[in-house]
């Protein structure tokens, strides 16, 4: 006779204790502090914080960030799609290694990144010095900043695509080229459509980071006010300023922006999850 | 793709909206700052604009750009072009000069009272009704009494704090360096929390409730109190205290570059004007213009201030001697 054996999580108060500090975990950690912002951006009253909102450089500071974001996202769609391309169909030496470093971005800190570029740009840098004798300033400008927003955001797309593009092969692509495509009608009518949700997914993960990077761009920016100041530098400028209420305006902003990427984030892994078992199902 | 175009439409409007406030207007000014300072430079450039225009009759954009200050000098060595800076430490202007010859090396002689337009001191901010009665320096070496200030290591205003301490020991025991090393290792020992910066010292002090005094600027103690008017906390300005002076230069090699030299020296200079420093005692910082002093009697009170030439021979010496690895701050916190 076998003694009855119970798994982790059969009785039920194990069941709803794990659950019930899974929940208040998230709800400490990760929901409070998200109504804690809004409830600090509202405190004034609606006529505090459309001051806020509406003062000129925080309208300022929202205009860089979503320039910036603007800028970013098609640089690194591009860049993310021929890489990714480059990778998943052809073979050669040092693929490899080119996957490895994709992730840089990811494994350097923002800081360290952010001063990477200045090392190099800056006025006492390799390529900085020479820029400064052009009297072109990159550093402590806006270009600077779109620079290490893009280094910073690099990896999403091709971190999205190479995983699926590995999976779904090149075979069609390859009777595309029998058929006797060329090499655009093969992108816009074969690749593209095997992978757009995976690419509208990085796009958002990249949209995302753009807007509310700090670290790189903190030191790149030369905090100047009107000019440089992207939207969560500007939160911090606030802050050091003791106007809390104007920076939780501020971080409100960015709050809704994340949500929305939630949002759409959401959709489009459903959308994914869907392609993904059509795709299976074609196969069996 | 309907949207694409509609993004490349925003794209290219927002594109031009920062190209063109980045092109440059006729006269145009970066001045690099301190960090709880826009208040009071969004204030002056009014006034210094409205003063600006009288005299040349020309228009003027000033652009502010704030941080710490240390980070500040920092950007500016790496590139970031700021006609003229107004920090609040000295050692910050040194750098511009020591990396990169910036500024030049007697900037300190260029502007009266040692290029520092305005001062303050290191006051104390006490709960409501000043329970410990807390009244001078001796009292933060009390062990019922715990204080909150800035790390010295990270901060200019947690290094004016062990200066100002370390300057009234000299004081009350004559210059003995047992005694003065004993009282300061105590008051090191009674601090709660040393946070990275004066914000964060704040913080912990008014919404952690930590420690019964925070150290800090007299000029922004009253800030404090001011935003935060519920807490009913209040200012003790101790007999004795720290001159801590918020000095500024014309960042010479940038300001020529920009064609601008003229406009930087004479923003500087107005800030000595009587106007302006009754604008600057208006933000709680103690000026040298006699009248000024006099209209504002009743804010400050008379303490006695000792520089740091007075306590560590200069800042020099009060670095290597005190704030250096190993030194003087790091043998005392030793417990």
């Amino acid at each position: 006779m076998t003694p009855h054996r119970l798994r982790v999580g059969d009785q039920p108060w194990v069941k709803w204790s794990l659950i019930g500090l899974a929940l208040s975990l998230t709800t400490l950690l990760l929901v409070m502090p998200l109504v804690a912002i809004f409830v600090q951006a509202f405190q004034g009253g609606l006529q505090t914080y459309l001051d806020n909102l509406l003062d000129h450089y925080t309208l300022h500071a929202i205009g860089l960030t979503l320039f910036v974001a603007a800028l970013t996202v098609p640089i690194n769609l591009v860049f993310g799609v021929f890489l990714a391309w480059l990778v998943t169909r052809f073979e050669f030496t040092g693929r490899k290694l080119l996957i490895t470093l994709i992730d840089i971005p990811f494994a350097v800190s923002p800081v360290v990144a952010g001063l990477l570029y200045l090392l190099l740009y800056g006025s006492n840098g390799w390529i900085g010095r020479w820029l400064y004798d052009q009297d072109i300033q990159l550093m402590f400008a806006w270009p600077g900043i779109l620079m290490v927003t893009v280094f910073v955001t690099c990896p999403f797309v091709a971190r999205e695509l190479i995983p699926l593009m590995q999976q779904q092969g090149k075979e069609e692509e390859e009777a595309g080229v029998t058929l006797g495509a060329s090499g655009w009608q093969l992108f816009r009518r074969v690749t593209l459509p095997n992978i757009q949700w995976a690419l509208l997914y990085g796009v958002v993960l990249t949209n995302a980071r753009a807007v509310g990077e700090f670290g790189a761009v903190s030191v790149v920016s030369g905090n100047i006010r009107g000019e440089t100041n992207t939207l969560p530098l500007h939160v911090e400028l606030l802050y050091q300023d003791y106007n809390a209420v104007g920076a939780f305006t501020s971080a409100s902003l960015l709050a809704g922006i994340a949500m929305i990427t939630l949002i759409v984030k959401s959709l489009v892994e459903w959308r994914q999850a869907r392609q993904r078992s059509r795709l299976s199902e074609e196969i069996l | 793709m309907k949207l694409y175009k509609k993004v490349r439409t925003t794209a290219a409007i927002l594109a031009l909206s920062v190209a063109s406030g980045s092109t440059l207007a006729s006269d145009q000014l970066l001045n690099s700052s301190y960090d709880i300072a826009r208040e009071l430079f969004a204030s002056y450039n009014e006034h210094f604009a409205a003063h600006w225009k009288t005299t040349t009759g020309k228009d003027i954009e000033i652009r502010q750009s704030h941080g710490g200050s240390s980070r500040q000098a920092q950007a500016i060595i790496e590139g970031l072009r700021a006609d003229v800076v107004t920090f609040n430490q000295v050692t910050d202007i040194d750098i511009l000069h020591q990396r990169g010859n910036l500024v030049p090396v007697d900037w300190r002689e260029q502007l009266p009272n040692a290029s520092s337009p305005y001062y303050s001191t290191m006051a104390f901010l006490v709960r409501q009704g000043n329970p410990k009665g807390v009244s001078n320096w001796d009292d933060l070496a009390r062990d019922d009494v715990s204080s909150v200030f800035p790390n010295p290591k990270t901060s200019g205003n947690g290094r004016y704090t062990y200066l100002a301490a370390y300057g009234y020991a000299q004081k009350a025991h004559d210059n003995d360096t047992v005694q003065v090393d004993d009282f300061v290792r105590t008051f090191l020992s009674r601090v709660a929390v040393f946070d990275t910066g004066g914000r964060g010292a704040t913080t912990t002090f008014v919404e952690r409730s930590i420690g019964d005094v925070l150290i800090t600027f007299e000029s922004e103690v009253n800030n404090i109190i001011a935003e935060y008017p519920d807490h009913g906390f209040e200012v003790v300005v101790p007999p004795v205290s720290f001159l801590a002076e918020f000095p500024v230069a014309v960042v010479q090699r940038h300001a020529e570059r920009n064609g601008n030299l003229e406009l930087a020296q004479a923003y500087l200079e107005e800030l000595y004007s009587e106007d302006a420093q009754r604008l600057l005692a208006g933000f709680n910082y103690r000026v040298h213009n006699e009248t000024v002093q006099t209209e504002f009697a009743d804010r400050f009170p008379a303490v006695e201030l000792l520089s740091v030439e007075q306590i560590a021979g200069s800042w020099e010496n009060a670095m290597a001697e005190h704030f250096s690895n190993g030194g003087k701050l790091d043998q005392l916190q030793r417990r």
